[in-house]
């Protein structure tokens, strides 16, 4: 019989901050106690399993009236490449203008999601 | 050979600095910060006293009094703001009384005018948030505040513009006699100049020690403060003291000239002449202190606190002049309180002995005349629309709890001695000295110093080297990331 | 110059309450932003999280920004940037339907300039409280900002202001800036919260610090800066439960660099200038159920109004006080003599509004609250001149999360001799 692991989460839901206990074995979730909600279960579930985050930083602008335009990831990558992706971001200069949308990045770390400016950099005038 | 040198630009060295550039001489001010008013000149209650604090026939008294005299007309001369709002001493108790007639009689010798003793109903009249503790006061009508930063900016840009030379960021390491002056040994070269004047602050008796054989020994006395809200600056009129203590005249409440509420200070002798911060205990046994003054003391509008170091000789009184064992070095020393009030005083006198030994001639063309920079803040509506419609930058408001625009900002770097420093800017136009304190305008005024100054950002300091605002770019401290694989740069 | 409607500040409160007062039929209105763009505060908050509410999907600030930014300009509604206010002041004896208030700015282009106004919506939002009403003691060095200052270097110049950081507050401001520093390239080493709990929301402190590692240490505070330059370490220590250090708990971190992240404070220097009341425990204007200042025809919204956690709210809010502000404009807005104290009992800061005139209020008014403390299970309770007439259990409440009920209208209207709502937790 596989040895049963137990984790120990906190739910982010709602301010009531459940602690969530999962049980997991062979890397499978077992069973989940402590949520209050459904949403707790489901939470806990995905954050053990597959846990996911929206990146947002910033990308150097050349010739802009901003040296910088913010930028995020269009949906959520795996957590564990959110260093890798902001590592990728370090070495980008995109030139003036930049308009909101644009990507910056495609397919960021494999992960099969893009990056894209989430502001406008004008060209400086 | 400079003809004179002198160590120090704080309200003394400068105020020496303009009056020594109305005789024809070559002078050169030697400054370790990187700029001016960096020591106890930037940290201290901005008070003109009366003068009826020190014992009749000292320095101090006979300064204080002729200080105080000569700061309203140099106010206008120099264009540095200042107002006579009068002082009170508070005394809280009938046993004290005794104390505070021989402080009015010591006023009367010392020459102080208009000095009178209320009650403490008068009191309360006169200020109506005095603590129904007080049952007498000695009243000065002559006590007035001042910027002491707008007093010792505009007396050493008015002696640059008088031909005075300064040097910043040049600390003294050493001084010693050579034939016909002194030679000074700096980080930045070596020095000579026939005459010398020690106006180095707490640092004053390692440089006379260096020269003379009678020692002195200058005591830092760190004295803490707290500055409010210009909505608290309203609460009194009059600068309010206790009955003095040994260590000096105790905590006081005054506004300043800017309209803010200022308390302090503490007095605490410390053996570190770089000793700076501010404690914990210190703060909240000064408010306490000032609670016994001012009834409903508007603690919660504290803005800012600071400490600063008074210069404390252990003979009490101001060392002036040439020690007998060194002639041509002149001692401004032990300037502790009432070193601001006596400065105008100070630069006249040293001045005019450093005029007899080099037998100098005062120089015809002298200005005394000074403009500093326009206010938008303290404007009238008229003259800011006039500063407005001259200057486009005059409208372009970079900090808004002080109303300073880039038009003060790039003035106060352009002029001369101008500000290189976040802090520079601070003390020239007020850019941070608000209620948020320099939350909103530090981006704004670094980029504008960057530009100014031909500097990157990152160069730009709050008070010099070391004191750097920023660290790099974004993601410097990063690993690029190439599809995945690991690239260290 | 003359305006019907002139709307202090360009962020979302201000963008809000342009729109819906154009959308409600204002034509005569110009917005006065002091940056060089519209959006205040949001263009530098990069993170998402923003407009789940409004927008049903989760945006950046700057993305949020811009949706109202949009509406504003095919309204064709007119802005005047990098634009201060710097005064404003009621004009005495003005009869119905005149300018009541004095707006005078200044920019580069007009230099100093004065528009009478009929009606002034106040959104000039809020400032961050610095070190020095917070009383931390030691040395003044460089490396110590506020976590917004901090942020602007960040997000909107790609500067760092330092590279290894303490952050002393648990706000959501400063959670999220300690996942800034650290995508950027800096080291968080500690936030510190004197309060016994986090002000922030559950999933900033999950993403923001626990992705990265880095420590949270509540009932703690800094006891002191250190450096002479720059920052070279803090102390922090331990608090009792009033707050105060604990003697013996001190800690020496070395860092280079000291976020503050203790509280915002609404910017009312303007709106007091103008003789508004406020209220002591939000710092911002007392208003009634139109937004309404105390002042005729001066509504306020948005953080200068009280402090919000969620820009969808201030949209909401800053929203009503635009349409107020066009039912005053088009004299559907009379002062009656009736007002409803609305009032903040046990458990409560504060209520936003502060009075309700049924005969004036929309059907539906939301009273906005921040409850005093961490409460599970806690009782929220509505009564009418004592009178309990609304219980509701919440599973947990908390000062960082802004609460809120609404009264109805029609509810109000049926109480005959209504003096007061009273709004208050029992705890469990």
């Amino acid at each position: 019989m596989e040895e049963v692991q137990r984790k120990e989460l906190v739910c982010i839901g709602c301010p009531l901050g459940c602690a969530v206990t999962v049980e997991l074995s062979g890397g499978q979730v077992g069973k989940i106690t402590g949520n209050t909600c459904p949403r707790g279960a489901e939470y806990a579930r995905k954050e053990l399993t597959d846990p996911r985050r929206i990146v947002t930083s910033v990308v150097q602008v050349e010739g802009g009236e901003l040296a910088v335009v913010p930028v995020k990831t269009l949906a959520q990558i795996p957590r564990a490449k959110v260093m890798d992706c902001v590592g990728v971001l370090k070495g980008i200069r995109l030139q003036a203008p930049v308009h909101r949308g644009d990507v910056v990045v495609e397919n960021v770390c494999g992960t099969g999601v893009d990056v894209a400016a989430t502001g406008e950099v004008e060209r400086a005038r | 050979m400079t003809d004179v040198i002198i160590v120090g630009a704080g309200v003394t060295g400068c105020a020496i600095a303009r009056e020594l550039s109305r005789y024809s001489c070559s002078v050169l001010v030697l400054e370790r910060a990187w700029d001016v008013c960096e020591g106890t000149s930037k940290a201290n209650s901005g008070i003109v006293h009366a003068g009826f604090d020190a014992v009749p026939g000292s320095w101090k008294a006979r300064l204080n009094l002729e200080g105080s005299r000569k700061m309203e007309a140099l106010s206008k001369e120099l264009d540095f703001p200042y107002r006579r709002n009068g002082s009170l001493v508070l005394c809280f108790c009938q046993e004290d009384r005794q104390a505070l007639t021989r402080l009015y009689e010591q006023g009367l010798r010392n020459g102080v005018e208009g000095l009178e003793i209320l009650e403490g109903e008068e009191v309360r009249k006169l200020e109506p948030n005095v603590s129904e503790k007080v049952v007498a006061a000695l009243h000065a009508p002559s006590g007035a505040i001042v910027c002491p930063f707008g007093l010792t900016i505009a007396l050493a840009e008015n002696a640059v513009e008088n031909g005075v030379e300064f040097r910043l960021g040049t600390e003294v390491e050493k001084i010693e006699p050579v034939e016909g002056g002194y030679r000074l040994t700096t980080a930045n070269g070596v020095y000579e100049a026939k005459a010398l004047v020690n106006a180095a602050g707490v640092y004053a008796d390692i440089f006379h020690n260096m020269v003379s054989g009678r020692p002195i020994r200058i005591t830092p006395r760190k004295g803490e403060y707290c500055l409010m809200d210009r909505k608290a600056g309203a609460c009194v009129g009059h600068t309010l003291f206790q009955m003095p203590t040994a260590l000096g005249k105790g905590v006081l409440v005054t506004p300043t000239v800017h309209g803010n509420l200022l308390t302090g200070p503490t007095a605490a002798d410390v053996e570190d002449r770089e000793s700076l911060g501010t404690t914990r205990e210190g703060l909240d046994e000064l408010l306490g202190r000032a609670a016994l003054s001012v009834k409903n003391l508007p603690v919660r509008q504290v803005i800012t606190s600071f400490a600063g170091l008074r210069a404390h000789e252990g003979g009490g009184d101001f060392i002036l002049g040439q020690p007998e064992d060194a002639p041509g070095f002149f001692d401004a020393a032990g300037m502790e309180s009432p070193g601001l009030s006596c400065a105008p005083a100070v630069g006249s006198y040293l001045a005019e002995e450093v005029g007899k030994y080099l037998s100098l001639e005062k120089k015809a063309n002298f200005k005394a005349v000074r403009k500093g920079i326009p206010s938008m803040g303290a404007a009238s509506p008229e003259e800011r629309r006039r500063l407005a419609a001259e200057n486009p930058l005059y409208a372009k408001v970079v900090c808004r709890c002080e109303m300073v625009t880039e038009g003060e900002i790039v003035d106060a770097i352009r002029r001369p001695l101008g500000a290189s420093t976040l802090d520079g800017v601070k003390r020239r136009t007020r850019a941070g000295m608000g209620r948020c304190q320099a939350g909103f305008c530090t981006p704004r005024v670094v980029e504008i110093l960057a530009r100014e100054l031909g500097q990157d950002p990152g160069q730009i300091t709050k008070r010099g080297p070391g004191s750097e605002l920023l660290s790099g770019h974004h993601k410097d401290g990063l690993c690029v990331q190439v599809s995945g694989d690991r690239r260290d740069v | 110059m003359k305006k019907d409607l002139v709307v202090i500040g360009g962020g979302p409160a201000g963008l809000a309450a342009a729109v819906a007062a154009r959308e409600a039929g204002v034509e005569d209105l110009l917005i006065l932003e002091r940056d060089t763009r519209l959006g205040g505060i949001l263009n530098q908050c990069i993170h998402n999280g923003f407009g789940l509410h409004t927008f049903g999907e989760e945006l950046t600030g700057p993305e949020y920004a811009a949706r109202y930014v949009e509406k504003a300009k095919a309204l064709g509604i007119p802005c005047s940037l990098d634009t201060m206010v710097a005064e404003l002041s009621a004009i005495p004896c003005a009869g119905p339907g005149e300018a009541k208030v004095a707006v005078t700015a200044l920019n580069r282009q007009e230099g100093l300039f004065a528009i009478e106004a009929r009606a002034v919506v106040l959104a000039m939002g809020c400032r961050e409280r610095p070190r020095g009403a917070l009383n931390i003691p030691g040395s003044r060095p460089g490396g110590i900002y506020s976590a917004g200052t901090a942020q602007r270097f960040v997000n909107i110049e790609g500067r760092m202001p330092g590279r290894q950081a303490v952050i002393l507050g648990s706000g959501d401001i400063g959670l999220i800036m300690a996942r800034r520093l650290t995508l950027e390239g800096a080291r968080v080493k500690l936030v510190a919260e004197l309060m016994p709990y986090s002000g922030g929301l559950k999933r900033n402190i999950v993403q923001c610090l626990e992705d990265f590692g880095i420590p949270l240490r509540l009932s703690t505070t800094v006891v002191e800066v250190r450096g002479r330059d720059r920052v070279e370490a803090v102390v922090v220590a331990r608090v009792d439960q009033r707050g105060k250090p604990i003697p013996g708990t001190e800690e020496e971190i070395p860092c280079d660099t000291l976020l503050l992240s203790c509280g915002l404070i609404p910017e009312n220097e303007l709106s007091e200038s103008l003789g508004a009341a406020i209220n002591p425990a939000t710092g911002g204007p007392l208003v009634d159920e139109s937004l309404e200042t105390n002042q005729a025809g001066v509504f306020a919204c948005g953080n200068v109004l009280h402090v919000h956690d969620l820009v969808d709210y201030v949209s909401e809010e800053a929203a009503q006080a635009g349409r107020r502000a066009a039912a005053w404009l088009q004299g559907g807005l009379p002062r009656a003599g009736r007002r409803i104290a609305v009032c903040a009992g046990p458990g409560v800061r504060y209520t936003v509004p502060a009075f309700v005139d049924p005969a004036r209020m929309e059907e539906r008014q939301a009273v906005r609250f921040r409850v005093d403390n961490v409460y599970r299970e806690g009782v929220l309770e509505v009564a009418f001149d004592g009178r309990v007439v609304e219980r509701r259990r919440k599973k947990v409440m908390a000062p960082g999360e802004m609460e809120q009920i609404f009264l109805k209208k029609a509810h109000l209207e049926q109480v005959r001799e209504l003096g007061s709502v009273q709004i208050s937790v029992c705890p469990n």
